[in-house]
């Protein structure tokens, strides 16, 4: 059982990896951040897997942590930083 | 067994490889959004790491501090560097366009800054190789004396006892970096543009869990991860998500108030540091069967200030000021 | 190997697929609002489904719960950042892709 979560756990790691491709490519910004979300929730499942492997429930604290905080990054993206003024590069 | 060693070591493998990438890409990347997600996902991945390491009190805080409130900062100030740049008529991109220009001119400059990077680099690479792979450092020390720390987690123990004066100076820094923001920061704060009904219910769900979780850290930081640092991390964030949802403090505790709040808890320590001092001769050392209740008293009020000074840094002007309308 | 230890697995590699969907749809998909689609498979199933999985595992009633928790806030978060990811980008004219 433990193997089978630790190739999850590599699997979804390969996962990441790939949707780093997303970051660098964009277009526009909100692609950008989409992949960080994408690498938030991703995160969010490995920490509980591995938190099952290790057999520690501090891990589901991180976990928890986590999810709550990607959540402000994520509306801290769209209120402040993707606002009218970039309009021209990403209508086009 | 194999199988399994073969699997926890492409695993981090896979981290160390990402995590190099990331920081590569995070610093030698012209346009200052991506690098500002790739310095996210960097903090992302480095809890990961964290874990891996089997150090979840670090991992937590790197969540909370690292990839939570720094990010929601950087983009912010990335949204107000830009606005600064469209006023003046240069773009970031062409901003960042000239900037890159006249790095690649200038490839002895580059040089002449790696070089003490690269030497302390492998300073400290010879530094670890040559420490015993079996040395304990202080944790027996730590292990020994935990009794008398009043707490049974021995990263508090660390942080808030023996080494209590480490805290002390953090939350000063952090002081300092709101007292320099709002010494320099002149234009009004930014009012959010439209108000969102679906931002609006997001922000009061997660306010009342985010006040509900930071209680948790706070209170379970005696004996497991957690703590201040954490647990304030957290209750800023809920100031971040009500500022960003258009809420405002109200003027009336905006001034007096809100300064009260930001100074408790560096002037609670500096009062405690002083007493001990009178009391017992030497800063910060707590009578053992008083230090249980000394710890909870500090954590709480620098809880309360963190939050405070986290939430001021992202509203970056003085709340008591009017706002840009 | 019991039938709970089998249906967690098959749970579990259900996530991971829908992982996958997910990451492979914000590559592909041609513009923002598809990706968003593809973004919040991974979000709401997936994760949900991992979560499952591991819940059938859990020793206590009281991590069963955590796990609960942590997937109904990725939801509550994943949905309403979508929607307003969605209603920015319309707002800011990004176009929508036609075939």
């Amino acid at each position: 059982m433990e193997t089978f979560y630790l190739v999850l756990v590599l699997f979804l790691l390969l996962n990441l990896a790939a949707g780093m491709w997303r970051v660098l490519l964009g277009p526009t910004a909100a692609d950008r951040m989409m992949a960080a979300q994408l690498f938030g929730t991703t995160a969010v499942a490995v920490l509980l897997l591995l938190g099952q492997v290790e057999g520690r429930s501090a891990l589901h604290d991180v976990a928890f942590v986590f999810a709550l905080l990607s959540a402000v990054t994520a509306v801290a993206f769209v209120r402040r930083a993707w606002s009218e003024q970039e309009k021209k590069h990403d209508s086009k | 067994m194999e199988a399994l060693s073969l699997l926890q070591w492409l695993i981090d493998g896979l981290i160390g490889i990402g995590l190099l990438w990331l920081a590569w890409r995070a610093l030698f990347c012209p346009e200052l959004f991506k690098a500002i997600v790739l310095f996210i996902a960097f903090g992302l991945l480095m809890t990961l790491a964290w874990v891996r390491l089997k150090a979840p009190d670090v991992a937590l805080a790197e969540v909370a501090i690292g990839a939570g409130l720094t990010g929601a900062l950087l983009l912010s100030s990335w949204a107000k560097l830009r606005d600064f740049d469209a006023n003046k008529g240069m773009g970031v991109r062409e901003k960042n366009r000239v900037q890159s220009e006249q790095k690649t001119k200038r490839p002895f400059f580059h040089w002449l800054s790696a070089t003490p990077v690269l030497l302390m680099a492998v300073g400290l690479g010879y530094g670890v190789l040559q420490l015993s792979p079996y040395a304990t450092g202080l944790s027996t020390a730590v292990a020994e004396n935990l009794d008398a720390s009043g707490v049974s987690n021995p990263v508090t123990a660390v942080l808030l006892n023996f080494r209590a004066y480490d805290t002390l100076l953090e939350i000063a820094v952090l002081l300092l970096a709101l007292i320099g923001i709002w010494s320099l920061e002149i234009r009004p704060s930014v009012r959010e543009a439209t108000l969102d009904p679906v931002l609006d219910l997001l922000a009061r769900l997660l306010t009342p869990l985010l006040l509900l979780v930071s209680a948790y850290l706070l209170w379970v930081g005696a004996h497991a991860s957690g703590g201040a640092f954490q647990a304030g991390s957290v209750l800023g964030a809920a100031g971040v998500l009500l500022i960003l949802a258009g809420w405002r403090l109200p003027l009336s505790l905006a001034g007096l108030p809100l300064r009260i709040t930001l100074v408790v808890g560096l002037s609670t320590f500096i009062a405690v540091a002083v007493l001990m001092m009178l009391d017992r001769g030497q800063l910060l050392a707590f009578p053992p069967s008083q230090a249980s209740l000394i710890i909870f008293v500090l954590e709480t009020t620098a809880t309360l200030s963190i939050a405070a000074i986290l939430a001021a840094l992202f509203l970056g002007s003085r709340p008591d000021h009017s706002e840009k309308i | 190997m019991t039938l709970s230890d089998y249906l967690s697995v098959l749970f579990l590699l259900a996530g991971a697929v829908f992982f996958l969907a997910g990451t492979v749809g914000l590559l592909r998909f041609p513009d923002v609002y598809t990706r968003l689609h593809a973004l919040t498979k991974a979000d709401n199933v997936g994760l949900g489904l991992i979560v499952i999985g591991l819940a059938m595992q859990a020793e206590s009633y009281a991590s069963v719960g955590k796990l609960l928790l942590i997937w109904l806030l990725v939801l509550l978060a994943g949905s309403s950042i979508s929607h307003l990811i969605a209603k920015k980008a319309l707002q800011k004219g990004v176009r929508m892709w036609r075939r």
